[in-house]
């Protein structure tokens, strides 16, 4: 009587209950997305004047709608885009770190990906004068150079990723300390200019910045997506996402790239946003639960903060404040509640 | 002689030549002539005038300097953890925004009422860092210290620069907060500070052999008579006090506080009765000497000691972290 159906559910219940909790994933993503796309089309329309819904429609599809085809076009537009684009970036990536290093702290932006990107922006602007797109590029290898030397100096009989995270947080503080030298350089700089590169701002935000940023995440994150099944394998570790199908070194070395280039395009647009890429996936996890790939929920966390606090930061305040300032007053009380919540649980670190 | 004792010699030797050196070098040359007459009281040229700068300057960077590789090495005592340091675990940017808040909306405006508030802002730090590090399995290890530090100490820079954006227009006293660095030194500052720093250094040598028994365990500590819980604050809070004190006055500067006591361990080794006033001694002159170097390596303009402190100190960071083995992680 071992098979008793109350001790032991029937395979068929079994298979329902996956069904309903992937339906239940699918519906809280939906209910993300609409948020997203909710919160785009009030960024399209608020501002120091309101425009309606029709006539920001008709913005883009190219029609002439006097006043707006400006404010709506050329100002609000990329901006919207910027914030919803960079957002993705930061929210996957951070996620694809976090899983691959199994440690909810040890996203791109404290283990100083974002810190090696923003530093060669910095440079890049300041100190060799290049134009936009080349400082994408510049802004890549430094994130792919820093990611190689942080994963380098973890080196030592296998890497550890305890030893990975801590080296990577003296990195972050080198390299931050660059930033800032190079923006006391510039001293004709204002501070607004400034604070984009300290903490990350929408405000630089024209097509010529915008448009490497949306043109790599069309490439990179499907890339990444593809291998999300892989990456959930490879939690359970290496022998065993093996003896399952894994080519392990390849899988690793794909996720590591499209995801550092991910940040270093969305760094180099809009700096480093601060906390973006450390929440958003925690924040996805709490809202479609866990079992499956959080990538494209993390994507929309990434897009909704980033776009939410940027209304916020323009419209709610006395102050213009650059959307990492926002995003990291309210990251410090929710870091603090995750800590401890991690802690509780038994997790260690 | 003992050897401990040369060192120590050693190294206040090398303070005073960094004195000299510092009031020697700076974004204008001076010439030795105008350098023995300013030291003298003359104020007659430009050049001499340079030096009468130059010479609180100094003295600011010697005691914050002091002051910071002091808090290190007890800081590394108390928690037993290698990569203790007050930039690292957020407290001097606690004491930073607790300054900023107090200007910004208790009207505070003198640097007496600076240090307090700064003090009681490093506690906080402290206090909410540790706790959060230590939960959960395994106690504060350096792993969970050092992230709980560095998430801390991003999100105090966050509020720092969230309050201070709509009141500061220009980049430099914003930066004050941010980013550390001596060069607004004035007598006044110093003497403000001192008393705090000398309290603070007292309670911190008082433990230095307590320090030499927390190191054992804490189990072990008791039984040898240690009163542990005693010797945590009083180390705890002299640490905080040096902290706060010195970043009123200097700003959150990271890593001195660190690469210290590292230094020094590899010399008198791991009795905190030398440990704590080598620490001192070397912490004055690293800091002296960045400010130096940030003076020299920008002429005409100046690069703040905080920036060059870190250049420095964190590759030594990595070195510790590379060095530690897995387990102790």
């Amino acid at each position: 009587m071992s098979a008793s159906p109350t001790t032991r559910p029937a395979p068929s219940a079994l298979r329902l209950g996956r069904r309903r909790r992937a339906a239940s994933r699918r519906r809280a993503a939906a209910v993300l997305g609409l948020l997203v796309l909710a919160l785009f089309a009030v960024s399209l329309m608020v501002g120091q004047t309101f425009y309606g819904p029709g006539e920001v429609w008709r913005v883009i599809l190219g029609q002439e709608v006097p006043g707006a085809s400006f404010t709506v076009g050329t100002l609000r537009l990329p901006r919207a885009v910027l914030g919803l684009v960079a957002g993705a970036a930061l929210g996957m990536a951070g996620v694809t770190f976090q899983t691959m290093l199994r440690n909810p702290l040890a996203s791109p932006d404290i283990i100083g990906i974002s810190a090696g990107a923003s530093a060669a922006a910095v440079v890049g602007i300041v100190v060799l004068r290049v134009d936009e797109a080349l400082v994408s590029g510049l802004a890549i290898v430094a994130a792919l150079a820093t990611a190689l030397v942080i994963y380098l100096l973890a080196y030592r009989d296998g890497v550890l990723g305890t030893r990975l995270i801590l080296i990577g947080i003296g990195i972050a503080a080198m390299l931050d300390s660059v930033v800032a030298y190079v923006i006391v350089r510039a001293a004709a700089w204002d501070l607004q200019v400034a604070m984009r590169w300290l903490t990350g701002s929408l405000n630089g935000a024209t097509w010529g910045v915008v448009l490497p940023l949306v043109l790599a995440a069309v490439v990179l994150m499907p890339a990444l997506l593809g291998q999300a099944r892989q990456l959930e394998l490879l939690q359970h570790g290496d022998d065993t996402a093996s003896a399952l199908g894994v080519r392990v070194e390849r899988t690793r070395l794909t996720v590591i790239v499209a995801a550092v280039a991910l940040i270093a395009f969305a760094t180099a647009a809009a700096g480093p946003i601060a906390f973006v890429a450390f929440l958003a996936g925690p924040i996805a996890a709490r809202i479609v639960g866990a079992g499956g790939s959080l990538m494209v929920p993390a994507a929309l966390t990434g897009s909704l903060l980033v776009l939410a606090a940027d209304l916020a930061g323009q419209h709610l305040f006395g102050t213009r404040y650059p959307v990492g300032v926002i995003t990291g007053v309210l990251g410090a009380p929710y870091l603090v509640y995750l800590l401890i919540r991690t802690n509780r649980a038994g997790g260690s670190l | 002689m003992t050897y401990r004792a040369t060192t120590m010699l050693v190294a206040l030797g090398a303070l005073v030549l960094a004195g000299i050196l510092s009031v020697t070098f700076g974004a204008r040359e001076i010439g030795y002539a105008d350098l023995v007459a300013a030291l003298g009281g003359a104020q007659d040229n430009i050049s001499q005038a340079a030096v009468a700068q130059r010479i609180p300057r100094t003295f600011l960077a010697m005691l914050v300097g002091a002051a910071l590789g002091l808090a290190g090495a007890v800081m590394q005592g108390v928690t037993r953890n290698p990569l203790a340091d007050p930039g690292i675990l957020g407290v001097t940017s606690g004491a930073s925004l607790a300054v900023v808040m107090g200007i910004a909306f208790f009207g505070l405006s003198t640097p007496g009422g600076y240090i307090w508030v700064a003090i009681v802002g490093a506690a906080l730090a402290a206090a909410i860092v540790y706790a959060v590090g230590s939960m959960g399995r395994g106690g504060a290890t350096p792993l969970k210290l050092a992230l709980a530090g560095a998430a801390m100490s991003a999100a105090f820079s966050s509020l720092v620069s969230a309050i201070l954006l709509p009141r500061i227009q220009v980049m430099d006293s914003f930066r004050f907060w941010q980013i550390g660095g001596v060069g607004g030194a004035t007598p006044e500052k110093i003497l403000t500070a001192l008393p705090f720093l000398l309290v603070g250094t007292l309670m911190s040598i008082a433990v230095a052999r307590g320090l030499n028994s927390l190191a054992l365990g804490d189990d072990l500590a008791a039984g040898l008579g240690e009163r542990v819980a005693l010797t945590r604050g009083v180390a705890a809070v002299g640490a905080v006090t040096l902290c706060g004190a010195a970043t009123a006055v200097a700003g959150p500067i990271a890593f001195v506080g660190l690469v210290v006591p590292h230094a020094c361990r590899l010399v008198v080794g791991t009795d905190h009765r030398w440990l704590l006033p080598l620490s001192m001694v070397v912490g004055a002159v690293l800091l002296t000497l960045a400010d130096v170097v940030g003076r020299v390596v920008a002429r005409p303009s100046e690069v703040d000691v905080g920036i060059i402190t870190a250049l420095i100190g964190a590759p030594v960071f990595i070195v510790i972290v590379r060095r530690m083995r897995a387990r102790a992680l």
